[in-house]
């Protein structure tokens, strides 16, 4: 793997100047994952943040060939490149040595939900690309609206934390266990605030045949409503709470590539997010024991299956 | 599937005409998803490629909309296109019809029209493409086999001329015409070949060394010049419809042209009906014509872009018209190709006067009793001067 000095030689690929929110997570794990790429990528970007904010026309972030097509089908859209890629080559229109990766972006709305059906179909396909979800939790692009990603009792604009009903009521769905049920080669979860990680991460999966998946954590400023000098701090935290275990999948055998030394109380990802503001209340209180119970319970089915073949 | 030729014929149906057009063009990638009545075309072409006689990249997707979308994503990558479905198909495609052509790519799309649910049927009519009249796509209709076979090989051209760049619809009727067995011609493959060309787009996402953005976000500033920019384009492959038509009649002597008349140069009476219910049409015109009434036929071949001018050229001397649709768009005021002709006759100085019927939904039989009952309502128009009913379904 690149040393961070040898990364911050690449060349840019994703250009500043973009309309992305100051703290947002987004930025630095694109230009992560591109630098990763480390040779001519092609990438595709469902509906969401990433592609409003950096493709306002006239204007383009991208100094790579980018396609943004609609919501759901990042996974269709990118499995469409990377066939007429082998069909052209086959052809010789494309020169033999010329060797170039494909990427998805998608968020949580357009990864979990809406685009779940074409991602389901891609990766039994078994076309040669690499799958990123960026998880910031919730529909934020169109306002903060729950998605299936969207962390327990938090408090959306579609899940508010009202008189009675106190946010959002389901646990969210396990997209990466969801995944790796498709056998695909590899598939991991990752953090903007482990460059390391998430860079050998993205390396692994651009280079491996087949199809690779990433998800994420992004955190979002906006729709967490905290400070943007707090977002990789809060990544951190997500991670160091066991919320977010880092782990990858490889063959079918997972592997932990982060225990924390200490695990850290939930709350100290919660207390700061204003979305988790009303458990902070002592009638409340029962609702966090209930959230790190659950959250304790993923973990050890995690380190339960550490170093095993699923 | 083999096919074999005695004197230059061949008995297909429309779906194997269809893809054996598919094979001759053997374009670079083709993703598809089953649906009766198109399956056939699809179901073929795969053997084509199992086989080895083509070497194009199929993807079976999960769905229509995934088709769609990796159609897009293959021809922004600057491959040649194709792929078919029917009725709920086109209709999961929706959204992503108006971004290839948005997109200006030439995808090429075969519709085996077929009805719409709800209730489900899985029989001919035209409420499919016509649900998609206004997506962008230029529409082709075919009301033989051969025609079908020959309007793929247009639809390469026209899509991919540099003028439009715009994705293509081939439309044929489910069942009577995909699986209905007819004798037609077939052309060479080495003509096929040299006809259609081999597709360069002038940019393409593959082109690591000159990147490029598609589908950047267009506000107000900028987004109606991007359809104004389609509209010309739209309107303008007319133009490269004729051009490849006129080259396919030089090639092939079958010239097509924007619609077909029959027998409609003296009609005082007219019907205008898309597809295989012309065919019925012509038969109903014949025989009246015998009994020494002055009818005659008008089918539109291009609907998208629709030939305003040229229709209502061709129909001006008309005394009755009857504008038989197989898709009724809920507007209360008949079917589309009802009101397209209507408004194209607007501006004549004197007009026919013009009815519209709709005929056949989800496969309800065409008779010749249905056509020859349509001119006698019609002559009836003419004798009287009055028009009882301007727009009802028949064949009930």
């Amino acid at each position: 793997m690149a040393t961070l000095k040898e990364l911050s030689k690449q060349d840019e690929l994703l250009s500043g100047g973009h309309r992305l929110c100051a703290g947002c997570g987004i930025p630095p794990i694109v230009r992560l994952v591109l630098r990763a790429a480390n040779g001519p990528v092609v990438a595709t970007t469902a509906t969401g943040c990433l592609e409003v904010g950096t493709t306002i026309y006239p204007y383009t972030a991208w100094r790579i060939p980018w396609i943004h097509s609609a919501f759901e089908n990042a996974a269709a859209t990118i499995s469409g490149i990377e066939t007429a890629y082998r069909a052209l080559k086959k052809r010789g229109r494309i020169p033999e040595d010329k060797n170039i990766k494909f990427i998805a972006f998608g968020g949580d709305g357009g990864t979990y939900d809406i685009g779940l059906q074409a991602l389901s179909g891609a990766l039994e396909r078994g076309h040669n690309f690499l799958y990123l979800c960026y998880d910031n939790g919730a529909y934020m692009n169109t306002g903060i609206q729950r998605s299936s990603a969207t962390p327990f009792y938090s408090n959306t604009t579609t899940s508010p934390a009202g008189k009675v009903i106190p946010g959002k009521q389901e646990w969210r769905k396990d997209l990466t266990r969801i995944v790796v049920a498709h056998n695909v080669p590899y598939a991991a979860q990752a953090s903007p605030h482990n460059w390391s990680d998430l860079s050998k991460k993205a390396e692994k999966a651009l280079n491996i045949e087949g199809p690779t998946f990433l998800n994420v954590m992004s955190p979002c400023p906006l729709g967490w409503y905290t400070k943007p000098e707090d977002s990789i701090k809060l990544a951190k935290l997500s991670v160091d709470t066991c919320y977010w275990p880092l782990y990858e999948v490889e063959n079918g055998v997972l592997k932990i590539t982060y225990k924390p030394k200490e695990k850290k109380p939930l709350l100290d990802w919660l207390k700061p997010q204003g979305r988790f503001k009303h458990l902070m209340t002592p009638e409340n209180r029962h609702l966090l024991d209930k959230f790190q119970e659950r959250v304790d319970l993923e973990w050890q089915r995690l380190l339960d299956l550490d170093g095993k073949r699923l | 599937m083999a096919i074999t030729m005695t004197k230059g014929q061949v008995g297909l149906t429309g779906n194997t005409a269809v893809a054996y057009a598919m094979k001759q063009i053997n374009p670079d990638v083709c993703a598809a998803y089953p649906i009766t009545p198109s399956t056939g075309i699809i179901e073929d072409f795969s053997g084509y490629v199992a086989d080895g006689a083509v070497d194009t990249e199929l993807i079976t997707v999960e769905s229509e909309h995934s088709a769609m979308s990796a159609c897009i994503g293959a021809a922004a990558a600057g491959a040649r296109v194709m792929t078919a479905t029917s009725s709920q198909g086109l209709a999961l495609m929706w959204e992503m019809l108006y971004i290839a052509s948005g997109m200006r790519l030439p995808i090429i799309l075969t519709d085996v029209n077929r009805a719409l649910s709800a209730p489900i049927n899985i029989h001919c009519d035209h409420s499919d493409s016509m649900g998609a009249r206004d997506s962008g796509w230029i529409q082709l209709y075919s009301e033989t086999v051969q025609e079908a076979y020959d309007n793929i090989f247009l639809a390469v051209r026209v899509a991919e001329h540099p003028r439009v760049l715009l994705p293509v619809m081939v439309c044929l009727d489910g069942f009577i015409t995909s699986h209905a067995i007819e004798n037609i011609s077939l052309i060479d493959d080495a003509e096929v070949k040299q006809f259609v060309g081999e597709y360069k787009a002038a940019q393409h996402l593959l082109d690591t060394d000159n990147p490029i953005t598609y589908g950047a976000m267009s506000l107000p500033e900028n987004y109606i010049e991007f359809k104004h920019e389609q509209s010309k384009a739209m309107a303008g492959s007319k133009e490269a419809v004729l051009d490849v038509s006129r080259e396919f009649g030089k090639k092939f002597g079958r010239d097509y042209g924007l619609f077909e008349t029959y027998r409609l140069e003296d009609a005082e009476t007219a019907i205008v009906i898309l597809n295989s219910a012309a065919g019925t049409t012509k038969v109903a015109v014949d025989a009246l014509r015998k009994q020494g009434m002055k009818v005659g036929l008008l089918r539109p071949r291009l609907f998208r872009p629709f030939p305003f001018n040229e229709i209502a050229a061709a129909l001006k001397h008309v005394k009755v018209l009857g504008v038989l649709d197989r898709a009724d768009s809920m507007s209360g005021f008949g079917g589309p190709l009802f009101n397209e002709v209507r408004s194209a006759l607007y501006d004549l100085d004197a007009r026919p006067k013009t009815v519209g019927r709709i005929y056949g939904l989800g496969g309800r039989d065409y008779k010749l009793k249905d056509a020859v009952a349509v001119f006698g309502e019609l002559d009836r128009i003419r004798e009287t001067g009055k028009i009882d009913t301007l727009t009802k379904y028949i064949t009930l």
